[in-house]
């Protein structure tokens, strides 16, 4: 299992958690730490082997297809689900077997989870209310929180008169007010309109910034991953594929899972040709093309050429070229989707911004590549480093 | 020319409502209105009336408080037992809801199974469990804890009983069906703000199920305060109600028109009981506050 070792905290220099200023200044444990977590529902592992340490302050998403066990390791930190072996720490706390109501955690739902009976400001007061906050206090907390989620003065209105985004804002300021250890987001955007979604990504992330709080953010939604993510994991099946920022998953996948999940990038199957000077790798359809290996390949050893869509250029540039026949084409105004047929089978994908004219369906076409744009993948589908 | 059918077409709906629209008028409607009418009709002896109009029936209603007195008693017995089936019959209803047993479809199915029996026959069946020979005092005086059999049949407290007996499954399949209709992830959400299990029912689940609690309520106050069956088989006179009343005037005075006056007046006050009840405790404002 590649990668599922690596943590979190661990000093790296490139870490975009340093860019949260002052959030994980004074302890050194993390916010919340996985070791070795197994979750099974009777015989069916939806978890295995899950480590992962989550440092103070910082906004962790797990990224995933549905049924990867994503949604399953946040609920096992709210409690809502019991882990079958391993330990879970919450501030270097071991919570394995405190009960849920005792966790101090902020969960925000795909659904909303808005009481339905209650007004919103019941709605935001009640994790305060079982905190036994003084009643001004309440009523001073409650209309920060709807400040900072910029729906002042709704305190008397019901859930049901309130729109799907100002409901997540309600449900965010609920999960917020009580200053929790950890905020939990269990796809919070996905219930939402695209316009929508696009706005409370923001919204999530700044107010994430201004109170320092720790956000795990559960998605399938890679967009989202990106965008607002000081680390990704990845997971298929159950398992960890890769942790890393979202540059690092994006532009070195460890695994070819993480590559195709992520931005759909061309897997071009071949035989290392080459193993010397610049390797040489002959793909399946027959071309040759130039890749920079991180150490020798042996000649003859079958290898995944990943290059995504992006870093395919149409026209000249590029050291290697690869040339076919325009399958289909997706105009997007600034840039083009072009499926382009190589040959032997193999269709790949270019998504290249616009300079001059846009190519049409059956037109030859010739695309290139740096030798540094690509990644290698092994014959086991892991990344060759 | 004449207009094309459409999917949607007035004519379509009012074609489609006409067969129970027919139906209620003339096997609902039309007898009410017929019984309304009755209870104008004059009574001369027992099995004759005349049609001459008269407002005697109503006066000897409002007049007599032997009458009031039964329709008080009544629905005093019919709020007891649906409180009672309330109360007896929440528990249940979560349970089937809360439990992980799989095969939940199973219990629902043992909820329906009593109505697979006659509800004349279920009734009886109390005889054979209650009454001087029945299952409890033969049990008792054999074990000799008892020498003479208990008084346990024919009083209010075995009509009552009989009739938790057939109301039960009612009040259970409601409050189950608003328990079920409850999203789960709030009793999450309550429980990750820091409420016990027990706190998250009494601030989510129990003010949710309520309607389901309210819409039972009602049912099972319209119908022990309808009933008939129940208090003729397992009451003794004294616990005769309304419906046992009606019943005698009819079929034991033969005067239909008194007959007729009482009837209209049990169809007029259960009927405003639940319009009052639907209209005020707010079953469909409280529908609406869930958003649905």
């Amino acid at each position: 299992m590649p990668d599922s070792q690596d943590t979190i905290s661990s000093p790296r220099p490139a870490s975009a958690g340093a860019t949260i200023a002052g959030a994980a200044a004074g302890t050194d444990s993390p916010a919340v730490e996985f070791r070795d977590i197994d979750i099974a529902y009777g015989k069916f592992v939806a978890v295995r082997d899950f480590s992962l340490s989550i440092r103070k302050g910082s906004f962790v998403t797990l990224l995933g297809p549905s049924g990867c066990g994503k949604t399953t390791i946040l609920r096992s930190i709210a409690g809502l689900v019991d882990i079958s072996g391993g330990q879970i720490m919450i501030d270097g706390r071991r919570v394995d077997d405190v009960p849920i109501y005792k966790r101090n955690i902020g969960l925000v739902f795909q659904s909303y989870a808005l009481f339905p009976h209650k007004n919103v400001f019941d709605n935001v007061a009640f994790g305060l209310k079982y905190r036994n906050v003084p009643k001004p206090e309440i009523v001073r907390r409650v209309g920060k929180a709807l400040e900072m989620v910029r729906l002042p003065g709704t305190e008397k209105k019901l859930p049901s008169q309130l729109s799907g985004g100002q409901q997540q804002r309600i449900a965010l300021a609920r999960a917020i007010v009580f200053e929790p250890q950890v905020l939990l987001l269990d796809e919070p955007l996905s219930a939402l309109d695209a316009n929508m979604r696009e706005e409370m990504r923001v919204e999530i992330k700044k107010i994430q910034k201004e109170t320092g709080i720790t956000a795990i953010f559960v998605t399938h939604d890679q967009e989202e991953a990106l965008s607002m993510s000081d680390r990704i994991v990845v997971m298929n099946a159950g398992r960890v594929e890769q942790i890393g920022t979202p540059q690092e998953v994006y532009e070195t996948p460890a695994t070819a899972f993480v590559a195709d999940f992520l931005g759909k990038a061309n897997m071009l199957a071949g035989t290392v040709s080459r193993s010397s000077g610049p390797t040489a790798v002959t793909l399946a359809a027959g071309q040759t093309v130039n890749v920079v290996a991180p150490k020798p390949l042996a000649q003859g050893g079958k290898v995944t050429v990943v290059v995504r869509p992006q870093k395919l250029s149409v026209g000249a540039a590029g050291a290697n070229r690869l040339s076919g026949r325009v399958v289909s084409a997706s105009y997007l105004g600034g840039s083009a989707i072009y499926e382009i047929d190589i040959g032997g089978g193999m269709t790949i994908r270019a998504n290249t911004p616009i300079s001059g004219r846009v190519f049409r369906e059956g037109e030859a076409i010739e695309v290139g590549f740096d030798p540094e744009g690509c990644v290698l993948l092994d014959e086991g589908g892991q990344r060759i480093s | 020319m004449k207009r094309r059918w459409t999917l949607y077409d007035p004519r379509l709906a009012w074609m489609l409502v006409a067969p129970v629209l027919l139906l209620l008028i003339f096997f609902l409607v039309l007898p009410i209105a017929v019984m309304a009418a009755y209870t104008f009709f004059t009574f001369v002896t027992a099995g004759v009336e005349t049609s001459a109009l008269t407002t005697a029936n109503w006066h000897e209603f409002f007049t007599d408080s032997y009458y009031s007195g039964f329709l008080l008693k009544t629905l005093r017995v019919g709020a007891i037992t649906a409180l009672l089936c309330g109360v007896l019959g929440y528990f249940p209803a979560y349970f089937i809801w809360a439990t992980t047993f799989r095969h939940k479809w199973l219990l629902l199915l043992l909820l329906i199974v009593p109505f697979w029996i006659s509800f004349t026959i279920r009734t009886f069946s109390w005889i054979n469990i209650l009454g001087e020979q029945g299952v409890i005092n033969v049990a008792l005086i054999k074990l000799g804890i008892i020498n003479d059999p208990l008084p346990m049949l024919y009083n209010e407290g075995a009509v009552i009983l009989g009739m938790l007996h057939f109301l039960m499954p009612y009040m259970i399949l409601n409050v189950y069906v608003s328990l079920e209709g409850i999203d789960r992830t709030l009793i999450s959400a309550a429980r990750s703000m820091g409420c016990t299990s027990a706190q998250a029912f009494r601030e989510v689940t129990l003010p949710l199920s309520l309607p389901g609690l309210a819409a039972g309520l009602l049912l099972c106050f319209v119908l022990a305060a309808g009933s008939y069956v129940t208090p003729q088989l397992l009451g003794s006179g004294r616990d005769a109600l309304f419906g046992n009343l009606i019943y005698d005037t009819i079929m034991g005075e033969l005067n239909w028109p008194m007959g007729a006056t009482l009837s209209i007046v049990l169809f007029v006050v259960l009927g405003f009981f639940a319009a009052v009840y639907t209209r005020y405790m707010g079953m469909s404002q409280i529908v609406k506050g869930l958003g649905g």
